[in-house]
């Protein structure tokens, strides 16, 4: 039988673990933003090398699965005798994954901006950075907030997998806790719920967002 | 003789293998109005857009107030700092209004006052006030440009532009993505800025507008400039076959 009792105890230690989970969700984005637009960036320059080298990125950390990433990271790194600690290992790898599909939600949102946009703007003689900070970039983000939020919450979703590598996060701290209670349905529920309740409270703040923003 | 507020001479352009412009001659008065007239993809526009370098033509001088625009000396380029000198005193009007959707009405006039001429964000914003109420819009300065009709976002484009207190307008079809009662109000404040002096290059179906407000009116096909005439000689006695046609195709579509 379903034990509510089980199930209520279970969300302590869980909760304090969860603090893992947005710890690298967060970072990972934030990682993944700032290293994601200077990919798009260097996607849409002139250079040519620059360019490929982007698309090659992109095509790298987007066409390898994440858990392959962060074992092929954390442990060719311990090969060389390096030793870095997991935390750093896990929200580096996913930051550089979420890197490839943020600086491909940037070029889409700038590539669907009409060209009359910045066109109006070199004509009354605006410098090239205004033109990106105060015309294109603003509308881009606008355009991309749905898109940047819903890979926020893959990558909720996605930080289960930095489990392999010992990082005591959601999915491993329920993985435990069935181990030593003997009761996983309580346990794993109450881990869905958590994963449920964090990501419901993202869409809100990206609803919340989309309005702020709305034009 | 007074001296040509644009000079455009030999002006060659290509897409790839397409002949865009072709030896392209043509003379802007200064304070007077110049339509360019012509069927669709004659190269009005690009003519248009060649004079501030928003399109680079291949070959030929295009000279504002004498200076060249775009090159250095023929074939090498202009550093991007000089042309955004130059282009600070063309005002530029668009098909398509091109408004920035996230500023409003007053925001979109004050930004170039701001970035571009360096003014603070006040007198800008008094500047972007006087401009808005000129071309009619002084109740809508706090509207967002999706909450405006096409007519007065055209109008708030215009105001954005003569904000910057230009010497030369340029108009790329500023009526054609209106409907049909709006393109009166535009008409409207270009008549007026015409008849404050101003120097305007205008591409136009309207043959109402050019047969009355222009002072000079340039006949292109095929990338060719085929005549520039007074409005009379144009509409009235047209010589070359080319524009009698053209006349006429558009009289037949708009007879009723």
């Amino acid at each position: 039988m379903f034990s509510i009792p089980v199930f209520l105890d279970s969300f302590e230690p869980l909760i304090w673990a969860a603090r893992y989970t947005l710890l690298i969700s967060v970072l990972g984005i934030v990682l993944g933003l700032v290293i994601g637009t200077l990919i798009c960036a260097a996607r849409l320059s002139s250079n040519m090398v620059l360019r490929k080298l982007a698309a090659l990125w992109v095509s790298f950390f987007r066409g390898v699965p994440l858990l392959v990433q962060l074992l092929v990271f954390y442990y060719s790194l311990a090969v060389i005798g390096i030793d870095v600690p997991a935390t750093f290992a896990a929200v580096f790898t996913v930051g550089i994954c979420a890197s490839a599909y943020i600086s491909e939600i940037w070029r889409g949102a700038i590539a669907a901006l009409p060209k009359g946009q910045a066109e109006a703007a070199v004509a009354i003689g605006m410098k090239p950075s205004d033109v990106w900070t105060r015309i294109i970039l603003p509308q881009a983000v606008t355009i991309s907030l749905p898109a940047l939020i819903n890979e926020l919450i893959l990558l909720v979703k996605a930080s289960s997998l930095v489990s392999v590598v010992g990082i005591m996060e959601i999915t491993r701290a329920s993985q435990a806790q069935a181990a030593t209670t003997f009761r996983p349905l309580e346990v794993y529920i109450a881990a869905a719920c958590i994963y449920l309740i964090i990501n419901l409270c993202l869409s809100a703040l990206g609803r919340y967002l989309e309005h702020r923003t709305a034009i | 003789m007074q001296a040509s507020a644009v000079e455009i001479r030999k002006v060659n352009k290509y897409y790839g293998p397409f002949h865009a412009l072709k030896d392209v001659d043509l003379s802007i008065p200064p304070g007077k109005v110049t339509c360019l007239i012509g069927p669709s993809g004659s190269g009005k526009s690009t003519l248009l857009r060649c004079i501030n370098f928003l399109e680079e033509y291949d070959s030929g001088e295009i000279r504002i107030d004498g200076q060249l625009i775009g090159y250095e000396t023929p074939g090498r380029k202009m550093s991007g700092r000089k042309l955004r000198e130059m282009r600070r005193s063309i005002g530029m009007v668009f098909q398509q209004f091109n408004l920035w959707p996230h500023m409003t009405a007053k925001e979109n006039v004050a930004e170039g006052l701001i970035r571009v001429r360096g003014l603070s964000k006040a007198e800008a914003e008094t500047r972007a006030a006087e401009a808005l109420t000129k071309v009619g819009l002084a109740d809508k300065m706090e509207n967002h440009p999706s909450r405006m009709s096409g007519g007065q976002q055209q109008r708030v484009a215009i105001a954005r532009a003569i904000a910057m207190e230009p010497r030369l307008m340029l108009f790329d079809e500023p009526t054609s993505a209106l409907d049909p009662e709006l393109v009166g109000e535009v008409l409207n404040v270009m008549k007026t800025l015409a008849s404050e002096g101003m120097t305007m290059v205008v591409v136009t179906h309207e043959m109402g507008f050019a047969a009355h407000v222009a002072d000079q009116v340039a006949f292109m096909e095929k990338g060719e400039l085929v005549a520039v005439d007074s409005p009379q000689g144009i509409f009235h006695a047209p010589k070359d076959q080319r524009i009698q046609n053209f006349l006429r195709t558009y009289h037949e579509r708009n007879s009723f």
